[in-house]
């Protein structure tokens, strides 16, 4: 059953809708507001043990609150919010009195991963999650009833759970949560309970507000860009600005005896300037005119690697599927579309520039941080400090944004290495000219597509070459010596629709310039390229592009609850002014499928305008469709700003789109008119929600384009791209 | 010297005239709402109020704001009571919420010259970035803060 996700949230009042996959919306309204909500410290992290605790996950202190630890971080996407209303779900607290903080990777590497991987990102938070914190949670529930049963001397059957407090109904005798925890963390239970299912859930599934808000309205919120520590010093940072180059020399005397300037730190492949206040470091680096070794990466431009990842559709390709025959079927001729798709690099442009700061005292270092891989994090540190991981904190923050970025902490690396030399805490930041030309791209990636149509214009055979970076050999992940990585073919690959002969191939060729996890990752180039071809399929066999879909994922009913939940709100096959159009995509990516219809216009002078964009998801399972709401939204407009500007070019090697004065992006003025809605199938999916909303947005744009023009865009961005006008 | 006025505090600075107003608000005064974004005003993370109008505070150098009256976030009002930040707690609006004080300090400022504000007034004239895309909810929170102000 499908629900609207709408929320109407005021000080007062809240209108809880919850959706199940049984079918039902189930609309209660509930007292609502701060004084009802959790809290959670303006910096996220703590100590990483407390008295009182009943698990790794929680503790109850003495004054009734409920500590909870979040797995994963806050980068906007709602985990700290999420994830414990899911260990709420089964201890049965009050709510108003969770507090919540960053579990942490030091205790997760000393208890032998009791917090799991502890990454952020892959869309994975409440994905990976959802069955270890129902556990967490519902392990300490029956342990505090089996301490309040045992001081009572009654059967813990007898005792029920609820609002943090264990109650005897027999003898009218409850005991509050604070009271037990201690007895209760000392008990043994013979074995875990069972997590409840779905249809018992009565948090899960209601749109509670973020806990984290209280702390954005008002600047409270920590980043780690706002850490101050006695005695810090700052550090501005310039990197050979062709990636992979080193530093050669640099010449000091330009800004000896400037104001607050203490020195100049030299590593290999940068320059930085540490001085007394962030400004005169970065004032003083300017001044600088270091001498680069670049070699022959120095001479590279976008349109060489253009040309480099086109040329390579013509040459040999790794085998990454093959069902059937398709060059059988090609060799017998017929209708045959074949098509060239296109993307360039994406910056991750988070609106925190990436910082960092790093406190070496010998034998311990102290990080604060804003990373969505603390593991990761805490390994590099010590590799890059020479300590061992037991003597490292990682003080992870909010994150400014991470979009995939902060799962690199190339910042973290330099801080540390600059710390080392001055000896005192330094914090480093890099400017957004810095954090433009020393991302983690998005791969640059071209395809080539060839179907052929039967009589009745439906595909016989498929055949896919995909083009483009390796995303695992450039961060150091894995060499992929098959030749095959799953970001590179995601979506292509692993498509849904049904055509008897598949040949899917794949070559993986980087350049110099890094390539990283970009929002929905290979989802993002792919679902474009993907999506807007099979709309070309469709009009080539004289097909509606919605029901085009329908006939190819009539196997798969939960891709047939979105798509006809997309046509249905957003008007599919209805009348538009001249000028406009409608287009339409599916994807599945990260455990689930998005459907978008947008509506664009084309004005005379070729100019696009996305006036309204219908969602639909189905993520199996919704722990809060507010926050699901704001994700999609979110994953629409990331999309967008790529989609309509992300143009990201090469110069002598350097990315030449250095702030937002170049590198554009959606402001409120290009913003559309958002509608989401569930369509869950539920069961035993339970599908991400921070990337797929981005996976479909450029296609859906793009196929509207041609909706109302009647040409097809092939590559990104659209501004780069010719179109005469309305058809 | 340098005589400028924060959030009610004077202050008198030693401090080089051509210093951004957002560094010597951030680092100086230690008042780390009002965000870096960009640095070439942009983003508007660093929008603050001088003497009432919203500035981008990277791009206004400290010498030029002397013995001005300057408001950051911090200073908009105690316990998050201003009815634009009141509206932004009811749509939920921030996700990462880097650059919401940025927004907010814009939308205070804009709701000043602008009491009754169309989807129009509002695209016209705040253009401030928001990577996590929270547009959708900052113009419902507008016109929510609008609605309660008419009070």
């Amino acid at each position: 059953m499908n629900s609207h996700v709408k929320t109407s949230l005021t000080r007062r009042q809240f209108v809880v809708a919850s959706s199940s996959a049984a079918g039902g919306l189930a609309i209660s309204v509930a007292l609502g507001g701060m004084a009802d909500a959790g809290t959670i410290a303006a910096q996220p992290f703590g100590p990483d043990s407390v008295p009182h605790e009943i698990n790794a996950f929680l503790a109850i202190e003495p004054d009734g609150s409920i500590l909870i630890r979040s797995p994963h971080n806050e980068m906007g996407q709602g985990a700290i919010t999420a994830l414990p209303m899911i260990v709420a779900e089964e201890l049965e607290c009050d709510w108003s009195k969770v507090k919540v903080e960053y579990a942490s990777p030091t205790r997760n590497l000393r208890e032998n991963r009791v917090y799991g991987d502890m990454v952020t990102a892959g869309s994975r938070g409440v994905r990976m999650s959802w069955q270890m914190l129902l556990q967490a949670g519902a392990s300490a529930r029956e342990r505090l009833i089996a301490a309040a049963a045992q001081q009572w001397n009654v059967a813990a059957a007898e005792c029920t759970a609820a609002n943090s407090k264990v109650t005897h109904k027999a003898s009218g005798r409850s005991l509050d949560y604070a009271s037990l925890a201690d007895a209760a963390a000392k008990i043994k239970l013979d074995k875990e309970p069972a997590i409840r299912t779905p249809d018992q859930f009565k948090l899960i599934g209601k749109p509670m507000k973020r806990l984290d808000t209280p702390l954005k309205i008002n600047g409270s919120a920590k980043f780690a860009i706002d850490t101050r520590i006695d005695g810090m010093v700052y550090a501005a940072i310039a990197a050979c600005p062709v990636s992979g180059g080193k530093l050669k020399s640099v010449d000091e005397t330009p800004i000896k005896g400037r104001r607050g300037v203490e020195r100049v730190v030299k590593l290999d492949d940068a320059v930085a300037v540490v001085a007394d206040r962030y400004w005169r470091a970065k004032e003083a680096l300017a001044l600088l005119a270091p001498e680069w070794d670049t070699g022959e990466a120095g001479k590279t431009d976008s349109e060489q690697f253009a040309k480099l990842y086109r040329d390579t559709l013509d040459g040999p390709m790794v085998s990454a599927r093959k069902d059937g025959n398709a060059d059988d079927v090609f060799a017998k001729g017929g209708k045959v579309i074949e098509a060239t798709y296109e993307a360039p690099h994406a910056a991750h442009t988070q609106m925190e520039p990436l910082n960092c700061t790093a406190h070496f005292t010998g034998d311990k270092l102290n990080i604060w941080v804003g990373t969505q891989i603390p593991m990761g994090a805490l390994h590099l540190a010590a590799a890059t400090s020479g300590l061992k991981p037991q003597q490292i904190t990682i003080n992870n923050c909010f994150l400014g944004g991470g979009f995939g970025r902060r799962g690199r902490n190339d910042e973290m690396r330099q801080a540390i290495l600059v710390a080392k030399q001055v000896g005192k805490p330094v914090k480093l930041l890099w400017t957004r000219e810095e954090d433009q030309m020393h991302g983690r791209y998005r791969p640059q990636a071209a395809v080539r597509l060839k179907t052929a149509l039967g009589a009745d214009g439906m595909p016989l055979a498929f055949d896919a070459k995909i083009a483009v970076g390796s995303i695992q050999r450039s961060i150091g992940m894995n060499k992929v010596e098959n030749g095959i990585e799953a970001q590179a073919i995601e979506g292509i690959g692993n498509t849904q629709y049904k055509i008897p002969n598949v040949n899917v191939g794949v070559m993986l060729k980087n350049t110099h310039i890094p390539v990283g996890f970009w929002r929905s990752v290979g989802s993002s180039q792919n679902a474009f390229f993907m999506e807007s071809y099979i709309d070309e399929l469709a009009h080539a066999g004289g097909h509606d592009a919605y029901k085009f879909r329908r006939t190819l994922l009539a196997h798969r009913p939960d891709f047939i609850g979105v798509l006809d939940k997309i046509a249905e709100k957003g008007d599919w096959g209805k009348p538009l002014p001249k000028g406009h159009g409608r287009g339409i995509a599916i994807h599945e990516c990260y455990g689930s499928i998005i459907g978008q219809v947008s509506e664009v216009s084309v004005n005379g002078k070729g100019e696009v305008k996305v006036h309204r964009v219908v969602a639909a998801v189905d993520c199996g399972h919704v722990v809060n469709p507010s926050i699901v709401e704001a994700q999609i939204q979110s994953g629409v407009i990331y999309g967008l700003s790529a989609a309509l500007y992300g143009d990201l070019t090469i110069k002598d090697g350097v990315i030449q789109e250095t702030n937002f004065d170049t590198y554009e992006m959606v402001r409120m003025a290009d913003t559309p008119k958002i509608e989401v809605y569930l369509a869950l199938s539920g069961g035993k999916k339970w599908g991400g929600i921070g990337e797929p909303g981005t996976a479909a947005a450029a296609p859906s744009v793009t196929n509207a384009v041609f909706a109302a023009t009647g040409q097809r865009v092939r590559s990104l961005p659209l501004k780069n791209v010719k179109l005469s006008g309305a058809a | 010297m340098i005589a400028i006025k924060v959030n009610g505090t004077a202050h008198s600075l030693d401090i080089e005239p051509e210093t951004p107003l957002l560094w010597v608000i951030r680092d100086e005064l230690g008042l780390t709402g009002t965000k870096f974004g960009c640095g070439i005003a942009q983003c508007g993370a660093c929008t603050v109020h001088v003497d009432g109008e919203a500035m981008r505070s990277c791009g206004v150098v400290v010498g030029d704001v002397a013995g001005k009256t300057i408001t950051t976030i911090e200073g908009l009002s105690a316990d998050s009571a201003h009815p634009v930040q009141q509206a932004w707690l009811a749509e939920d609006v921030p996700q990462c919420g880097y650059c919401q004080s940025g927004q907010i300090m814009a939308a205070v400022a804009f709701l000043k010259e602008h009491p009754k504000p169309t989807d129009a007034d509002i695209d016209a004239n705040l253009s401030n970035i928001c990577r996590c895309g929270t547009y959708v909810r900052i113009r419902a929170a507008i016109h929510r803060a609008a609605a309660s102000m008419k009070i």
